[in-house]
């Protein structure tokens, strides 16, 4: 069971996010990025496959600030090889950048899966999985949970809406989109990932070709304009839970 | 090109879903500004027709699986056939991947996360929610066809009004390479979340396991129970019973108290009709005190044990 994992960095929204002075883009002076949380999982379903059935993990990225720390925590964590797609353009959506992936995926076959995850925090254009598994001819299908590889076709879950799930035969090799892997992502000591840096390499392959326009242009990226806001209970912990324990107690719920 | 506003009608389990119904609100002030009608494409029995009286037309093929490539196939087909300028697609897990699949065959936008439309200068620009929901972009379509994944809750739902009428068309579907097997229900957890009438809702701010003990005290003291955003129960922390949200359970309380959520719109899909919705969180930007009714700035670990307390002090008293 060899499986390709595509990871992308993501603004971590725990910290506050500035629009540039374009209106339209993120203001990335201070910008902290991040694993995408759906391609850990990913990367993670990746690695319990490969316990369970042997075979090798690749990680492949298109290049980023950090993403170098990222792959180096993803062979800590168990991927035996990392590919960094480089030289890419500026401006790439969902769509271009998934076209970028593609190129580079496709040199990299043959494999029984290819992982990534369902959407992104900044995805406005598409989702990458099926951009990838339509680029590369192969079956998609997103929001999954769970994967069980069966000889040449895996059974693999997929979430629904009100807890009910959907089991799905998929021809492989297929591309899937992750929701959340079968467990939550493994940690990895830092000692381990700096260790990986001495002794792994990070593959690269520059991007292969063009991908065409983008079909969408943002016209302005803002803080959402909100109707309401929650009256704020003010004061110390102490005092603002008094505050609410009387809203409570006037609506009759204690 | 056309100027018709397509919405792909959502079937779950034999029934159009609500969300679709929103959708014909929204496409129907969108077909007002194109001038162009408004059509529901349903990739199933026309017996299910029905409910979309507000549609102009429906667009009706049976011979399709509900599967995403079927359904990506079968809708790709026909926006190549007949070009329309839109195609509004319910953003939810059933719909998502058809429309991503369609709008990669088509080589045509899939603008994601969209709350609103509207038609400018002859493109259509979507308000999208990004960055969950932190930020808001307003995107615009630079070629049609364009497909638009349409947030549930966007609109009010169209009613029924006279019966349809419906258009059959034929569809080549390719052979399948994913195939439907099964539901899987959920499992019958120890609480159904959706009967209680207080709920206690932990997120990532809860950090760890062992904290949940402080959420379950609180619920323990108002009556309620404990369910959590995704995060929660992806470190598997709670059960897949107790998740609020759009996978999970749409819950509507009297009381939703949310500790540490940020108000993702995944999460808020499934609460925010809920009566009295209280949220707790360090950070005073946190979209979810733009969902609430009463909001605490603060660290739960300082509010949490205060709040326990005096309502236990309450209702020893009463």
């Amino acid at each position: 069971m060899n499986t390709l994992v595509l990871l992308k960095m993501v603004p971590d929204v725990v910290e506050e996010l500035e629009v540039a002075a374009d209106g339209k883009s993120l203001d990335t002076s201070f910008l902290r990025t991040i694993i995408n949380e759906r391609d850990d999982h990913a990367l993670e379903q990746a690695l319990l496959l490969k316990e369970r059935h042997g075979g090798k993990v690749t990680v492949v990225a298109l290049d980023a600030p950090d993403i170098d720390d990222t792959l180096f925590a993803a062979m800590a964590k168990g991927a035996d090889r990392a590919v960094k797609i480089t030289d890419v353009p500026e401006g790439l959506t969902t769509q271009t950048a998934a076209k970028l992936c593609a190129q580079a995926l496709a040199g990299l076959l043959p494999a029984d899966l290819i992982l990534t995850g369902v959407q992104a925090l900044d995805d406005l254009d598409g989702l990458s999985a099926a951009i990838v598994a339509h680029q590369l001819g192969l079956p998609y299908i997103g929001v999954v949970t769970g994967v069980t590889a069966d000889g040449p076709t895996a059974t693999v879950i997929k979430e629904f809406a009100g807890g009910v799930r959907g089991e799905f035969a998929v021809t492989l090799p297929a591309v899937l989109g992750v929701q959340a892997a079968e467990k939550p992502p493994r940690y990895v000591p830092v000692a381990k990932v700096r260790a990986m840096m001495k002794t792994q390499k990070i593959e690269t392959v520059p991007v292969a070709g063009d991908v065409g326009a983008a079909t969408i242009e943002v016209r302005q990226l803002a803080k959402p304009v909100v109707s309401s806001h929650a009256e704020m209970l003010e004061g110390s912990p102490e005092e603002a839970a008094a505050k609410l324990v009387e809203r409570l107690a006037q609506r009759g719920l204690i | 090109m056309a100027s018709n506003i397509w919405v792909l009608a959502e079937t779950w389990r034999g029934q159009i879903t609500e969300t679709t119904l929103e959708l014909l609100t929204l496409g129907r002030e969108l077909a007002g500004q194109t001038g162009g009608p408004l059509e529901a494409v349903l990739l199933g029995d026309k017996s299910l027709a029905a409910p979309l009286g507000a549609a102009d037309n429906v667009l009706c093929a049976a011979n399709v699986a509900p599967t995403p490539e079927a359904v990506a196939a079968a809708l790709a087909q026909l926006v190549r056939e007949r070009q329309p300028q839109a195609v509004l697609v319910p953003w939810t897990n059933l719909s998502m991947d058809a429309g991503a699949l369609a709008a990669a065959q088509l080589n045509a936008p899939f603008v994601n996360g969209c709350k609103d439309l509207k038609s400018d200068g002859g493109m259509i620009v979507a308000q999208c929610v990004v960055y969950g929901g932190k930020l808001e972009a307003a995107v615009a379509a630079t070629t049609a066809p364009a497909l638009f994944g349409v947030l549930p809750g966007s609109r009010p739902a169209a009613a029924a009004g006279n019966a349809p009428t419906v258009t059959e068309v034929a569809v080549s579907v390719p052979e399948a390479r994913v195939k439907f097997n099964r539901y899987l229900e959920p499992e019958t957890g120890d609480v159904d979340i959706t009967q209680k009438e207080v709920l206690v809702a932990v997120g990532r701010g809860i950090q760890q396991q062992d904290n949940l003990e402080l959420a379950e005290s609180l619920a323990a003291a108002l009556g309620g129970a404990v369910c959590g955003s995704r995060p929660v129960i992806d470190q598997g922390w709670l059960p897949l019973s107790r998740q609020v949200g759009k996978s999970g359970m749409s819950v509507k309380p009297k009381l939703y108290l949310m500790l540490g959520i940020s108000g993702a719109p995944e999460h808020v899909e499934g609460m925010k009709n809920a009566q009295l919705i209280v949220a707790i969180n360090t950070d005073a930007n946190a979209p979810i005190f733009n969902v609430a009714h009463l909001g605490i700035n603060a660290d739960l670990f300082d509010v949490v044990p205060a709040l326990t307390e005096k309502i236990r002090a309450v209702k020893g008293g009463a």
